[in-house]
């Protein structure tokens, strides 16, 4: 979406980070920190670098540094800090100074990128940070004041061990767990907000694609921090192994991920090398009804299987003895747009893993009100979506032309009486609206 | 298990009877009723939470085993660690406990529903052998689990545990080699060197997460299976997508090209065999594994193009006109210009675009001469004219493989690069040839009535006379096209 729309999302959680590194920054330096604090600090900085410089693309695109931010984590739970009666652990004011420190100089080489994203990601994790870190301080305190939770409590009720390791892991787990559904959900309310996604959508996704690394990401930085109390440093880099393995499945996932939607563009394109359908038609038509399904709500799963079928829509002409002239399946007799959805479907059903797709394609012609205003409750909103921003794309083509814009709008429109979904060709004039300068009246 | 040679059986008999009793043995110790070592509170967590964690891995991944099972090699290890950590906390006769557990709970790797019960059973015994005498090492070397005590770094405690990764390796690699040479006939040293060495590196891997699982453990309880595994868990779970996209993926491939094959009746499986051929090829003469995939692809893909040609045309029985000759003339770069972007496929798309190529420089697009012609195009230039010769076509019927052989070697410097051809009918002499002609029983049989040949209604007579002696097959339809226009023009 514009740039507008990316400030305006991300304006709240960047100034809010921005506070909160700028208290923590001052607070550490007018602290006096001895050498060996410095020294561990450093450390943990370097990791979080490092992770950062690793970042991966997950599948579906989005972005994670599963080493920085399992570093960032521990190093806001540890639990012993400056000897065990000092402190309940890490001040929030140093470990949001380290993780600022570390994710800022492991984005160096990324400078030059998108910066925009690179500023979201370290506001996330700062907020993060900072929940984890006095989420665990809160719950420690707690547990100072429960001595029936020391193991070994004297008579007279005074404490003479430490906490059992036990329970400091449980109250790690819970910090952990807590900021990263906090994660989550930010990551939703930024995504909702610069992609017109409604909110619970968003949440729903991002809780899918987030759930797996995520929980590897808690389960590292709380193994972590347990173990530094007798591992010290040397827990970093021995728990990063795991991570690394989980970082290196989730790499080819999402590369083959990358190379089957690639191939499905790539092979979308025999219709219109073959002659049987304009150049560019195919993407055109997916680009358009992924963002009307958007905003119409859809998960990113659906919205998977709708790009998809909207790519390889009209495979089912390649059955056809000659082509339709121009290609343009609107204006085929509806026998025949019946014909060529079926076809396609079948090619598609052949491959017996995208069985969705299919469905979609298959049913693709299919009017919205069949029987004298009656809906067919059956019909996919997919098949619906694609059925609308096929027409439109017929009747338009690459032609940036307004006034025929205006006209394909004003035909769809006209046919929602029984053709199209009203809901669809309101959405789909929205974002024509948008995207153009003009207004569609009445709208 | 009836077609397993006799000492084969015995062996997994006898490998399943001692699991067996290692089994019941360790279970009437560990509750108390046989000697002093029975587990304590704190080891029948571990058994509990270690049981479960392995459940739950496999409940997760369920969905997606069948494409796991179908490739062993992309599962990620969650047996292993949990092996060894089950050792080292729960010493010779709990561990043998978890290993039955693990192998036959749903969905593991060692008890795969694909499996035979016997292999199942065998995987459990071997389990249950290999953690009884790894325990029996690790306690007879430090006298205590370490579940007992809080570990300390040292210099025995550190040996005691790569004696037990050791241990474990080596049982299951001999008894695992044994098994293989004993049903496969192959002599063990082969085995070992082969498919074993392979697979150590990644168990010893993955046996270190077992060693960390177990020495956190030791200071802060059953949690530290949770955070060890899960990383772990969520890396099998993600290869798992994986395997089942990738799955995908290849079946999307091949419904595709059945597209491209429905249009042409006559060329049902062509890609396919194609693809077949050009690989034997590519072996037989030396390339690197990598290419060969890469090479497999463009003799799947090599016809893609004709997804680009008017079915009418292709199906077409009698006499093209020359605008439907320069249509079926331009699928190999219709071909190119589908698969352009794909970038995994390299080299391949030089091969779809040049595989109509001739070594005299008389082919099409290009009119490309000898080493001009790409590798991959030299390929599946004979791989195709190969399959075309040996099945079924609309104007005649299939050749014997002899014949073929025969046809491209009369061709060789001209049509076909002779490296190539040689490289064919010699791969074909070791690994034989399947032709499988689908269509002998699905299409009609060609007729004369219904053999309309290209060349008898082309214009130029000279072309006829070659055709005639040229390999015939839909490449040499468009040869003998390309022999006409060259010549005309």
């Amino acid at each position: 979406m514009s740039r507008d729309a990316d400030v305006r999302a991300s304006g709240p959680v960047v100034l809010l980070a921005g506070l909160v590194v700028i208290v923590g920054l001052t607070r550490t330096v007018t602290d006096n920190l001895t050498h060996d604090v410095l020294l561990y600090c450093a450390a943990f900085a370097l990791f979080i670098a490092i992770g950062e410089v690793m970042r991966l693309t997950l599948p579906g695109g989005r972005q994670s540094a599963p080493l920085a931010s399992a570093g960032a984590l521990a190093f806001a739970l540890l639990p012993e800090w400056g000897g065990p009666q000092a402190n309940p652990g890490v001040p929030l004011a140093l470990a949001v100074t380290v993780v600022t420190v570390g994710s800022i100089v492991g984005s160096v080489p990324r400078a030059f990128a998108r910066r925009s994203v690179l500023v979201e990601e370290l506001a996330r994790r700062v907020i993060v940070t900072l929940v984890a870190a006095f989420l665990f301080h809160a719950m420690q305190v707690l547990l100072e004041d429960n001595s029936f939770l020391r193991p070994e409590t004297l008579g007279d009720g005074t404490p003479a061990g430490l906490i059992d390791p036990k329970w400091t892991a449980a109250a790690m787990a819970l910090a952990a767990i807590v900021a990263s559904v906090v994660d989550a959900l930010l990551a939703a309310g930024l995504r909702s907000a610069s992609d017109r996604v409604p909110f619970g959508t968003a949440v729903l996704d991002e809780a899918r694609a987030l759930v797996g690394i995520a929980s590897a990401i808690a389960a590292t930085g709380v193994l972590i921090a347990l173990s530094y109390p007798i591992m010290y440093l040397w827990a970093l880099p021995i728990f990063a192994v795991p991570l690394l393995l989980t970082q290196f499945s989730f790499r080819r996932y999402a590369t083959i991920q990358a190379t089957y939607l690639q191939t499905i563009r790539s092979l979308s394109k025999v219709t219109e090398v073959g002659g049987y359908t304009e150049t560019g038609h195919s993407r055109r038509v997916s680009r358009l009804a992924v963002t009307v399904g958007r905003e119409m709500g859809m998960s990113q799963r659906d919205l998977d299987d709708l790009e998809y079928a909207a790519l390889m829509h009209d495979i089912g002409q390649l059955s056809l003895t000659d082509p339709i002239p121009g290609g343009a399946t609107t204006m085929a007799s509806p026998l025949d747009q019946r014909q060529i959805a079926e076809l396609g479907g079948g090619i598609i059903r052949q491959a017996g893993v995208l069985d969705k797709v299919a469905d979609i394609v298959e049913r693709q012609s299919d009017p919205y009100r069949p029987h004298r205003g009656q809906l067919d409750t059956e019909l996919p909103l997919e098949s619906r979506i694609i059925k609308a921003v096929n027409a439109y794309d017929d009747l338009v083509g690459a032609s940036m032309e307004s006034d025929r814009k205006l006209q394909a709008l004003e035909r769809l429109s006209l046919g929602t009486d029984r053709e199209f979904d009203p809901e669809v060709v309101d959405t789909l004039v929205d974002i024509i609206e948008r995207e153009s300068v003009f207004t569609f009246p009445g709208h | 298990m009836q077609d397993l040679p006799v000492l084969a059986r015995l062996y997994v008999g006898a490998v399943t009877a001692i699991g067996a009793v290692i089994v019941t043995f360790s279970l009437l110790v560990s509750a108390g009723m046989v000697g002093r070592e029975a587990l304590t509170g704190e080891q029948w967590t571990a058994v509990i939470v270690l049981s479960l964690l392995v459940l739950l891995s496999n409940l997760i991944i369920s969905p997606l085993r069948q494409s796991v099972a179908k490739d062993q090699r992309i599962d990620i290890g969650i047996d292993m660690p949990v092996g060894i950590a089950s050792v080292l906390l729960l010493g010779p006769f709990g561990a043998p406990i978890v290993m039955a557990v693990m192998s036959f709970a749903p969905g593991s790797a060692s008890n795969d529903r694909q499996l035979p019960w016997f292999k199942r059973a065998f995987n459990g015994g071997m389990g249950a052998i290999q953690a009884f005498l790894a325990g029996l090492v690790y306690t007879g070397l430090l006298g205590q689990t370490l579940i007992d005590d809080q570990f300390e770094f040292g210099v025995k405690p550190m040996l005691a545990m790569l004696a037990v990764i050791a241990t474990m390796e080596i049982v299951n690699g001999l008894l695992m080699v044994t098994v293989i040479s004993l049903t496969e006939r192959v002599s063990p040293l082969r085995v070992w060197f082969g498919t074993m060495g392979e697979s150590a590196f990644p168990l010893f891997i993955y046996s270190i997460f077992g060693l960390l699982l177990a020495v956190v453990w030791s200071f802060a309880g059953w949690i530290s299976a949770v955070l060890v595994l899960a990383p772990l868990m969520v890396a099998r779970w993600v290869f798992a997508q994986f395997a089942a996209r990738q799955a995908a993926y290849e079946a999307t491939m091949r419904s595709l090209i059945k597209a491209v094959e429905t249009k042409d009746l006559y060329t049902r499986g062509h890609s396919e065999r194609v693809s077949r051929a050009s690989v034997l090829i590519g072996r037989s003469s030396g390339m690197r594994e990598d290419r060969v995939t890469t090479l497999r692809y463009a003799g799947t893909l090599h016809d893609v193009g004709k997804l680009g040609v008017p079915t009418r045309v292709l199906q077409k029985a009698g006499k093209l006109t020359d605008e439907e000759y320069e249509a079926i003339q331009q699928h190999p770069a219709r071909g190119r210009e589908i698969t352009r972007e794909l970038e995994f496929l390299g080299e391949a798309i030089e091969g779809i675009h040049f595989h109509h190529e001739r070594i005299d420089g008389r082919g099409y697009p290009m009119g490309l001469k000898g080493e001009e012609i790409p590798e991959f195009a030299r390929i599946i230039a004979v791989a195709d004219a190969f399959d075309s010769m040996t099945t079924t076509r609309s104007y005649r019927g299939a050749r014997s493989i002899e014949d073929a052989v025969i046809e491209l070697r009369r061709c060789k410097g001209s049509q076909f690069d002779p490296v190539m051809v040689e490289a064919l009918i010699e791969a074909i002499e070791v690994h034989g040839w399947d032709v499988t002609d689908t269509l002998a029983e699905t299409a009609p049989q060609p007729s004369e009535t219904s053999m309309p040949s290209l060349g008898s209604d082309d214009d130029d007579p000279t072309a006829r006379a070659r055709l005639a002696l040229h390999v015939p097959d839909d490449a040499s339809e468009l040869d003998g096209i390309n022999e006409t226009s060259g010549e005309g023009s």
